[in-house]
């Protein structure tokens, strides 16, 4: 069954760029609808509950954040993927600690974002290789930085570092998967792991990022 | 695709409300609404703020003074949320109070001896009659009128506002001379010299309102002017790079390869004017070395520009340049560039990362690849550039690669001075 996909974006323009691009190339999803404001954007989740939204991170009114903290209680089914042309730490980490699955940008090529829209829908999170710079800067030892007070969300693992250092040198999930002799299965595993801790723990750059964005 | 360059960055808003600023009261107010406007900003009930001004107004006038200084530097409320209701009561505990600290500070003062009677009904006089021109400012700041004296003296109150500072005014003007009268013996010459001084002080102390609002406006035209001043320099950078690039896709549309090489290149620079660490707003100083992280980046938008290529680029950590990360830099630029004109493919991963002991880079292409026992000897490329800028630096050059199957040269250069900050 296809993936039925919901666009939030302020820019007309873009969206349906995104949809032609959609259709052409795969039957695996659908866009069932789409949204230019943070107000349609929810009103239409809440009606047509897609399996994913694409969500632009930079509207009006509030922006991508804005709508993850309005539809995503009413609709915990629903998964969502932030789509940005921003390159900003605090933007990305900032929708991810909202509630997004994973954060792709504007550039991706159309058959990576299929990608990344079937692999949200199954659970699993996406992570674009500078978001996984930016979480293995936000995790990384430095002299001077604040006392750990939750290992379990405040350290990554030695393997789930291993796993991001091979996303943010660009390579797939089956590639990590091989270079590291783990299933595809365990590498997203330990994706999925890195994105709990990135949108629960209270590292200090992390919530610094997210607090910048005045949403903690 | 970048559909949304006109966006600056959504900036933290200005921190307009993070620290609470304490205004006077418009509604519910006595004299000139300082005491509720301390209760509001404390979160205490007026009656307690009122009483201790009553109170201090005994220790020779402190409370007065306090009043009066708190009713020239704190501004009024811009509007009200919702206006104060006042019960009776409250009006009369107020009145009560203004008059007990009235009557403390001027009867204590008169029994200690530090005033006699003259003088304490002077200065009451005097007081009485600058609150009342005070309060008339203070009406017609809320009208919002800009213009001079007569104005902020007046606003648009009409008659009955004339009437109350010309009050107000004779008052000070009163109280002045009774004291001045009651309390200098003087021949003529020094008489004419005060009544000059008196009515010098009476002037300053009658235009103050005036005085602290143009002080105030000239403030607020600063901020508007720093306000389009920005704007200007936005406008102006869009124009000079953006427009500038769009017009010349526009002009090369025939070409996608050249199209692709402006709009990577136009899309980086203005990655680095809004979000680089001299870009717009942060005010970076242009001469400060280039650290590592940014000389890397800059290295790859090169090689962009060069081959018309798109190089994904991910630096975790950052440090000083030193000579051996410079050398380590041009390595992996050469890396890249290998890998723009032989993999065949649009698009090249470089990842770095700082470490405390060592910075390491990958160059990864999913391009053709080769076998390296078969590159001709001639081929200086990798052997030279890269393996022995490498070598000479200390750094150590791994390849992975097989016809077919892409490429990834790897880049281990130790750091010299360990434990530098990495942040």
């Amino acid at each position: 069954m296809a993936v039925r996909v919901f666009l939030v974006d302020d820019h007309g323009l873009f969206r349906a760029g995104v949809r032609a691009e959609l259709d052409s190339i795969t039957d695996d999803i659908e866009v069932v609808g789409e949204a230019g404001t943070v107000g349609e954007a929810v009103a239409g989740i809440g009606h047509l509950k897609p399996d994913v939204v694409l969500l632009d991170v930079h509207m009006p009114d509030g922006g991508g954040a804005e709508v993850l903290r309005r539809a995503r209680p009413e609709n915990p089914e629903v998964v969502f993927l932030a789509l940005s042309v921003s390159d900003a730490a605090e933007d990305v980490i900032a929708v991810i600690r909202a509630g997004a699955r994973g954060y792709v940008t504007k550039t991706i090529s159309s058959h990576e974002l299929v990608r990344a829209v079937v692999r949200v829908s199954e659970g699993d999170a996406v992570f674009s290789p500078r978001l996984a710079g930016f979480v293995l800067d936000a995790f990384a030892d430095r002299p001077g930085a604040a006392p750990i007070s939750d290992p379990e969300l405040d350290l990554l693992t030695p393997r789930e570092r291993d796993v991001l250092r091979l996303l943010a040198r660009g390579y797939a999930y089956k590639e990590i998967a091989a270079e590291l002799f783990i299933s595809v299965k365990t590498v997203e595993t330990h994706v999925s792991s890195v994105l709990r801790k990135t949108q629960l723990s209270n590292r200090y750059e992390l919530s610094r990022w997210a607090s910048d964005r005045r949403l903690v | 695709m970048n559909s949304d360059i006109e966006r600056v960055p959504a900036k933290a808003p200005e921190p307009v409300d993070d620290v609470r600023k304490m205004r006077r009261r418009r509604s519910g107010r006595a004299v000139a609404g300082v005491a509720g406007g301390i209760a509001d900003h404390l979160d205490i009930k007026v009656l307690w703020v009122r009483l201790a001004f009553a109170l201090l107004a005994a220790l020779g006038g402190a409370g007065v003074l306090a009043y009066g200084l708190l009713w020239m530097f704190v501004p009024q409320s811009k509007r009200e949320e919702q206006v104060k209701e006042v019960t009776r009561k409250e009006r009369q505990q107020a009145r009560g109070l203004l008059a007990l600290g009235f009557g403390l500070a001027l009867g204590l003062g008169t029994l200690s001896g530090t005033l006699n009677g003259w003088v304490a009904g002077g200065v009451g006089v005097t007081l009485v009659g600058i609150a009342l021109v005070w309060r008339e400012a203070d009406e017609s700041t809320r009208k919002r009128t800009r213009a001079g004296v007569s104005s902020v003296l007046l606003g648009d109150g009409g008659r009955s506002a004339l009437v109350r500072v010309l009050s107000g005014a004779a008052l000070v003007i009163t109280g002045i001379t009774l004291f001045l009268v009651r309390n200098v013996n003087i021949d003529q010459m020094q008489f004419a010299l005060l009544s000059v001084l008196a009515a010098l002080i009476g002037v300053a102390v009658l235009t103050v309102p005036f005085w602290l609002r143009l002080v105030r406006d000239l403030g607020e035209e600063r901020r508007e002017r720093i306000r389009s001043e920005e704007r200007a320099e936005i406008a102006a950078h869009l124009h000079d790079s953006v427009l500038q690039t769009l017009a010349l896709i526009q002009k090369q549309s025939e070409a996608p390869r050249e199209v692709l090489r402006l709009a990577r290149g136009q899309e980086r620079q203005l990655r680095g004017w809004l979000y680089g660490p001299s870009g717009y707003g942060k005010g970076g100083d242009p001469s400060d070395a280039m650290k590592f992280a940014e000389a890397v980046a800059q290295a790859c938008g090169e090689v962009e520009d060069t081959f018309a290529i798109q190089v994904q680029q991910v630096v975790v950590g950052d440090c000083e340049l030193d000579e051996k990360l410079t050398g380590l830099v041009f390595a992996a630029r050469e890396a890249v560039v290998n890998a723009a004109k032989h993999a065949g493919v649009s698009e090249v991963s470089v990842y770095a990362e700082v470490e405390s002991d060592q910075v390491t880079i990958f160059i990864r292409d999913r391009g053709t690849g080769f076998d390296p026992s078969a590159v001709p000897t001639d081929r200086h490329g990798l052997a030279d550039s890269i393996r022995g800028r490498m070598e000479r630096n200390g750094g150590e050059l791994r390849l992975r690669t097989a016809p077919g199957e892409g490429t990834e040269v790897q880049l281990h250069m130790p750091r010299a001075t360990v434990g530098a900050r990495s942040a």
